[in-house]
């Protein structure tokens, strides 16, 4: 009896000091081996199982994975003095957890650090660039009114407030990350990159920005509507213009075809009373006399005109 | 590592582990020495039992020997090494996950509810590339591609995904106008996906972008007023311009008729006037060739028809002796004449 319960509790002894002599990394992590609290060895970065002296040993497990950093939300100034809101992020990973182990220990330390050097970084860059390249990624060329609306004045246009974008975003980016990347080796911590998550002016700064935008959209207001007035007007001059054409072309054309008409009516005329000018005068004038005469005329004829000559007696 | 996306399959529940242990409690209760002995037993065979695990349909299984990665098992019922050498997670990677920005859907539904906006304004409010202040609220859909890249490299995937969404989304919109932010916002989506997806790969994160969904895009509320007038003022453009070509259209066409009636009565008088000359002309000939034949009778005839018509249609008339030389006096000319006629 005594015998059986020395057995189990021997197989349960050794089954414990098996289990505590015995540890597993996994694919997530990597274990520094410390022995009172002095690192022992190589860091164990590979999965798997290990090894350890029990009790003597301690496994302290750091994650191998990329992990993350968000930086704290503060006002930075620019280049051009806007005050601007700026909420950066970070990924990183610990690339030496022995050093790491030795100079920060936990993750609450890393996380300090990392704000200590990042968010300065970030300051630094942002101060030294204008807005337009913390908020821009490249120069595209931007459709700055409405869509659809064709604007003949494009090329005339000046060039606006923006400015060109020598840098951009990513850049600026990558200029943090270089900064703040080689002292974070120090730490046994690798940065991976940093980036900005959110950019916006701060509060009353976005009043004015508001003012600006309202101010802008006035103006663009009034632009469609003077153009509008314009095409209209020039619609009306148009019209004018169509109905001067139409009625002044109208008579000319009526006029030389009249004209024509009284030449070509000439041209009749003398072809035909050429012939006999004298026949012509006398017919046409006899031809009046029966037009002109009237009752309310009076004829005072002398007794030797052709007509009356035989009043006066036959000859 | 149990989280929102997998569970540790580790086998057995524990309630059934301790449902187990109860009736062997009961049954060997008489006997304390076989509880000795049979307990290491149960144990043994309680972690045999861990060889066994199912994996859901849209689930996939990781399994790691020692910690180390083994293999992806597809679903169903499926066998390990039991508890302390394998290790299995399951992955729901079949499964579209959404991530809202800007908003929140309160109730999904056929009339989906958001949660009022304004307090996710810090997700959705973005500088465009002119300076101007847009509010940009997206959705993005994304499942898992790579079970492996997904559990082990990349601790909090979910935030690293918030994360490089928000930027990636302000880079696209940090190069747009506020124009091109608020109406075309399909572009917008289409780049950012790409974008969003690039930088997840190059963080290995194993998620692949189902789609990014565009939300409605606008100004800030107190801007809003004015860019409404910017709408309010190209209507009132298009009308002034149809107004005005109302106006041509009432007026040009009626020239155009009325000038074609100057036309043609012009041609008209051409016409008159040529076949007047025509018949005029007709006449004289026809009468000129009689005349050549007896030009004097003729000349002669005609003086005297004429007089003939002529010599009735006159008022007073005076014949005067040829020998008469001032007879003027005699005569009472013009309106005197007409009253006497009285």
């Amino acid at each position: 009896m005594m015998k059986l319960q020395v057995t189990v509790i021997f197989v349960a002894l050794a089954a414990f000091l098996v289990l505590s002599s015995v540890y597993i990394v996994d694919e997530r992590e990597q274990v520094v081996i410390t022995q009172f609290g002095k690192p022992v060895g190589e860091a164990k970065k590979e999965p798997n199982l290990y090894f350890k002296i029990p009790f003597i040993q301690q496994a302290n497990v750091f994650p191998k994975n990329l992990l993350e950093w968000d930086g704290d939300p503060g006002q930075i100034p620019t280049k051009d003095k806007t005050y601007l809101w700026v909420d950066t992020f970070a990924r990183w990973r610990i690339i030496d957890p022995l050093k790491y182990f030795q100079t920060v220990n936990n993750e609450r330390n890393a996380q300090a650090r990392l704000d200590d050097i990042i968010d300065p970084a970030v300051r630094n860059f942002v101060t030294s660039h204008p807005l337009i390249e913390t908020v821009r990624k490249t120069n595209r060329k931007l459709d700055t009114f409405e869509a659809g609306v064709e604007d003949e004045d494009k090329e005339n246009q000046p060039k606006s407030h923006l400015g060109n974008v020598l840098v951009g975003r990513e850049k600026i980016a990558q200029g943090i990350l270089e900064q703040a990347k080689p002292k974070l080796f120090d730490f046994g911590i690798e940065l991976v990159d940093v980036q900005i998550k959110r950019i916006n002016y701060v509060e009353n700064v976005r009043k004015s920005v508001y003012g600006r935008m309202i101010a802008e959209r006035k103006q663009i207001a009034e632009k469609f509507r003077s153009e509008g007035m314009g095409e209209a007007q020039k619609i009306e001059g148009e019209r004018e213009k169509m109905l001067k054409e139409i009625t002044s072309e109208a008579y000319r054309k009526a006029q030389e075809v009249m004209g024509k008409a009284d030449a070509t009516a000439a041209d009749i005329y003398a072809t035909a009373y050429s012939k006999d000018p004298e026949f012509y005068s006398f017919v046409k004038t006899l031809e009046i006399y029966s037009q002109a005469i009237d009752e309310n005329s009076s004829l005072v004829i002398s007794t030797d005109s052709d007509f009356f000559k035989y009043v006066k007696g036959y000859k | 590592m149990p989280d929102n996306y997998g569970r540790n399959g580790d086998g057995l529940e524990p309630i059934q582990i301790e449902e187990v242990l109860l009736n062997i409690k009961n049954k060997f209760n008489k006997n304390k020495a076989s509880i000795l002995f049979l307990v290491p037993l149960a144990l043994v065979a309680l972690w045999l039992m861990t060889c066994v695990y199912t994996v859901d349909v849209e689930e996939m299984g990781v399994v790691q020997r020692f910690g180390k990665y083994n293999r992806t098992t597809p679903s169903g019922l499926n066998f390990k090494l039991p508890v302390g050498i394998e290790k299995v997670t399951n992955v729901a990677s079949k499964h579209v996950y959404k991530e809202e920005f800007g908003l929140r859907t309160l109730k999904a539904g056929t009339r989906t509810q958001y949660a009022p906006g304004k307090a996710f304004l810090g997700e959705s409010l973005m500088l465009t590339g002119d300076l101007n202040v847009a509010v940009v609220p997206w959705i993005v859909q994304y499942r898992i591609k790579d079970e492996r890249l997904f559990l082990f490299e990349v601790r909090d995937v979910r935030q690293t995904l918030r994360d490089l969404a928000e930027s990636t989304m302000r880079l696209v919109v940090g190069d747009r106008s506020i124009n091109e932010v608020i109406s075309k916002r399909e572009e917008i989506a289409v780049q950012a996906r790409l974008l969003l997806q690039d930088e997840l790969d190059k963080s290995q994160t194993g998620l692949h972008v189902v789609t990014i969904e565009m939300k409605k895009t606008n100004v800030p509320e107190p801007v809003q007023a004015s860019f409404n007038e910017v709408n309010q003022a190209v209507q009132e453009k298009e009308q002034m311009i149809y107004e005005a070509r109302e106006q041509y259209n009432k007026v040009i066409p009626k020239a155009k008729g009325s000038a074609e009636k100057t036309l043609s009565s012009a041609e008209g008088y051409a016409l008159d006037r040529i076949n007047r000359a025509k018949g005029d002309t007709a006449r004289f000939l026809s009468l000129y060739n009689e005349y050549k034949r007896a030009k004097d009778i003729t000349k002669r005839r005609l003086y005297l028809e004429t007089m003939r018509d002529l010599l009735p249609k006159m008022g007073r008339k005076f014949i005067v002796d040829e020998d008469q030389k001032n007879f003027l006096p005699l005569l009472n000319m013009g309106g005197q004449g007409k009253g006497v006629a009285q």
